[in-house]
């Protein structure tokens, strides 16, 4: 580690904090239905819309409704590119002539795109055509996040809301997330990409003829405007097999800082969003302690760790000081590379600029438990607010206990009927996560996957449905998952993790809107001091420990006493 | 679920031409207009004929030229099949391989400790970069094959380290395509082949 990495790291959460704060107001504005600088050019075409669709804008829904109606939208987008991926060779915009995805690829990768996770078991470049890579990818790629949003903002105003009935209409919601929130952005930061180095084009491949007189065929294509989406949008899903270590995605370090940026701003943001729309800043901002406090520790794990090296680079010979560099981009060096990783984990973006399955066992744990925590420091777009939120329950629902008073939050009284809901959505991450893996370890079709022998293929399988449960989609890269079997149980828990967490917390959004907002006495927990942040670090590292630590002590741990030992497999 | 299907029908294939098709097809002709270069690839000509990109990587073997790190991308830096080893830290696979890349190092004359770089591949298989100390420690070998002092080599790297972006951003690296296209220019090797060949 040196002073300059850390210095690197600072500089770009600096910048994500700065760009945070204005752009939490203007989204608070957007979901209040407002006017921004936007409204000019962008009301028409919204009022355009809500009438094609038969949508009243002003009529909101509750909390029910409000999850049918994202239901039935995320339903249509998995059916339409399912449609996409298996006709691919029928549609235009393919240059190299790619084929239908066959059918397990297919339900998996529309599943992928569709639940923010872009777990991707295809290599971008050698199976889509630009067709899908534009019409297919990208729009999920607008989509999942703006579904994440409008239902992050549902559960902020059944919290800020007293004895109501609604929580606002998610077409609505999900259309302002598009057209004021993420278009706008994609649109700015795909041009500087460009700018970067990162290729807009409707080629798919350049031949060349090498210095040394061999030919190479160099894939291109509109690669910047995946890339802006997939980053604001904490997607993640790659234009090329390897994601942002590719140097057409990723071609520089200003490029890759602009990345991490572009992951974290506006899930950053939203928190201040929902400060604002709860009347009480103070809240956002031990919200975002907390998250502050896990995410640089994760970062620190991982850092520390990769510099560190492994006992194969020393046997070689190779200069102590370069750390562990297998899997790692010269041009981005291990604190880049350390921060991408846990940043895309603490998120549910799940991008990589460096292999995390060639990480040493302790810096791929880092992004692993990350993951496992619920992608909740920040989170996905939405997904890490509502996630937090739920967390944040429970943290009172345990002061309560300890002090024997009905927990409060946000002047809600948090009573069976919530603290029910935030268990059992807690529960949907062990259960697919721990549940797959258990039976994935024994069936010799799930083994015939795995690229690495010893703990390091255990670290495959439960990284892989971490991944996939937690909406991630990074991956140990060593496991070759497009076969039926990693296919299908993949994409369950996808679905299980999107969507079985959403309707119970949706259920918690309904009954709180109906309650009525009391306001803070001399008994109230207070939720905005540093007694709280504590609690609620607490409170999820200690859950998290408790679900996942015997599978990571079989795994990554038991991996690095081996490593220790010098011991190969 | 039924009064639901219109409004989601509806935004779902208003929002797949936007968002899918006026998007990325208004965003090329824009980058195409302002930053041709880039939204075509950083395409690097000589003689009138792409040579490859400054971006990616290129496989290179002979003695007379700066070799990239090894490469996990089909059979080296092919540049339509990016990927890394993936090989996790314990594995016996790639303990071998570095055992192996490390002796033929030796083999090649680099004394002291390998630079980290040189004998890992990278997460793509496509790193145009290596190390400056990668690169020095060729300087011997390159200088030997074309048949100059060691020093113009040594002076030409010097002239192509670009550091870390504004002394912060990423670590120091040397372009091996841009390298190499340099040293041709400045010292022609007497075994170069004829054009063409």
């Amino acid at each position: 580690m040196t002073v300059l990495g850390w210095l690197q790291i600072a500089i770009i959460l600096a910048l994500v904090l700065a760009a945070a704060v204005p752009l939490g107001g203007y989204m608070a504005r957007v979901y209040a239905g407002e006017r921004t600088v936007l409204s000019a050019v962008l009301a028409p075409v919204e009022r355009g819309l809500y009438r094609l669709a038969g949508v009243d804008p002003a009529r909101e829904q509750g909390a029910l409704a409000y999850t049918l109606g994202m239901l039935a939208f995320n339903l249509a987008g998995v059916v339409l590119l399912y449609a996409l991926l298996r006709l691919q060779g029928l549609l235009p915009f393919n240059p190299l002539g790619f084929g239908a995805l066959s059918p397990d690829l297919a339900f998996n990768t529309a599943v992928s795109f569709v639940s923010n996770t872009n777990w991707q078991s295809y290599g971008g470049e050698t199976t889509m055509s630009l067709f899908s890579q534009m019409a297919g990818l990208t729009v999920q790629n607008f989509l999942s996040a703006a579904t994440g949003l409008a239902l992050a903002v549902a559960l902020t105003r059944a919290f800020a809301r007293s004895n109501a009935s609604t929580v606002g209409n998610f077409f609505v919601d999900m259309t302002r997330s598009v057209l004021y929130v993420l278009l706008p952005l994609a649109i700015l930061t795909a041009l500087v990409q460009v700018a970067m180095g990162v290729p807009q084009t409707l080629d798919a491949a350049v031949a060349a003829t090498t210095l040394e007189g061999a030919s190479q065929t160099i894939a291109v294509g509109p690669v910047a405007t995946q890339m802006a989406i997939k980053q604001l949008g904490t997607n993640g899903g790659g234009f090329f097999n390897v994601n942002a270590a590719h140097p057409f995605e990723n071609p520089s370090p200003f490029a890759n800082a602009l990345e991490i940026w572009q992951m974290l701003v506006i899930s950053t943001a939203l928190v201040f969003a929902f400060g604002r729309m709860i009347g009480d800043r103070r809240q956002a901002r031990a919200l975002l302690a907390a998250i502050a406090v896990i995410l640089v520790a994760g970062i620190a794990v991982t850092y520390w760790a990769e510099a560190a090296g492994t006992p194969s680079l020393l046997a070689a010979g190779i200069d102590p000081a370069g750390g562990n560099m297998e899997g790692k981009e010269v041009r981005f060096g291990l604190a880049a590379s350390s921060m991408f990783a846990a940043v895309t984990t603490g998120l549910s973006d799940g991008a990589v600029n460096a292999m995390h399955g060639s990480f040493t066992p302790l810096g791929g744990l880092a992004p692993m438990f990350l993951i496992q925590l619920g992608e909740i420091l920040p989170g996905g777009n939405g997904s890490g607010l509502y996630g937090l939120l739920v967390m944040a329950i429970i943290a009172v629902f345990v002061a309560g206990l300890m002090v024997g008073r009905t927990p409060e939050y946000l002047g809600k009284k948090i009573e069976v009927a919530e603290v029910k809901m935030a268990i059992l959505a807690v529960l949907i991450l062990p259960c697919a996560i721990l549940g797959f893996s258990a039976v994935a370890a024994v069936l010799p079709d799930a083994l015939a996957g795995l690229g690495n022998a010893g703990p390091h293929g255990l670290s495959e399988i439960i990284y892989a449905y971490s991944s996939a449960a937690g909406n991630n989609g990074s991956a140990f890269g060593g496991l070759s998952a497009n076969s039926p079997w990693w296919n299908t149980t993949l994409g369950l828990a996808m679905l299980l993790g999107r969507f079985a967490y959403i309707v119970p917390m949706m259920a918690i959004a309904g009954s709180l809107a109906g309650k009525t907002r009391l306001t803070a006495s001399s008994g109230t927990f207070p939720t905005h001091g540093l007694l709280f942040v504590g609690l609620l670090v607490g409170v999820i590292l200690i859950l998290g420990g408790l679900q996942f630590f015997p599978a990571l002590a079989l795994g990554p741990i038991a991996e690095q006493v081996q490593m220790l030992a010098g011991k190969t497999f | 679920m039924l009064t639901f299907l219109r409004p989601a029908a509806t935004l779902l294939v208003a929002f797949t031409l936007i968002t899918g098709i006026a998007y990325p097809l208004a965003m090329t002709e824009l980058a195409q207009a302002l930053f041709p270069t880039q939204a075509r690839g950083s395409l690097v000509e000589r003689d009138g004929q792409v040579i490859g990109s400054s971006l990616i990587g290129q496989n290179f073997a002979a003695e007379r030229y700066f070799h990239p790190r090894p490469s996990a991308a089909g059979n080296g830096y092919d540049a339509a099949a990016s990927s890394g080893t993936n090989l996790g830290p314990t594995s016996a696979k790639l303990a071998d391989r570095l055992k192996a890349d490390a002796a033929a190092l030796r083999a090649a004359g680099v004394t002291g400790p390998i630079p980290a770089d040189a004998i890992t591949t990278s997460g793509s298989g496509l790193d145009p970069d290596i190390s400056p100390a990668n690169a020095l420690a060729q300087a011997a070998r390159v200088a030997g094959a074309r048949g100059v002092d060691e020093a113009l080599v040594r002076d030409l790297i010097a002239a192509h380290i670009s550091g870390p972006q504004l002394r912060v951003f990423g670590d120091a690296r040397v372009n091996v395509l841009a390298l190499n296209l340099a040293l041709d220019a400045a010292a022609p090797a007497a075994t170069a082949p004829a054009p063409g060949s």
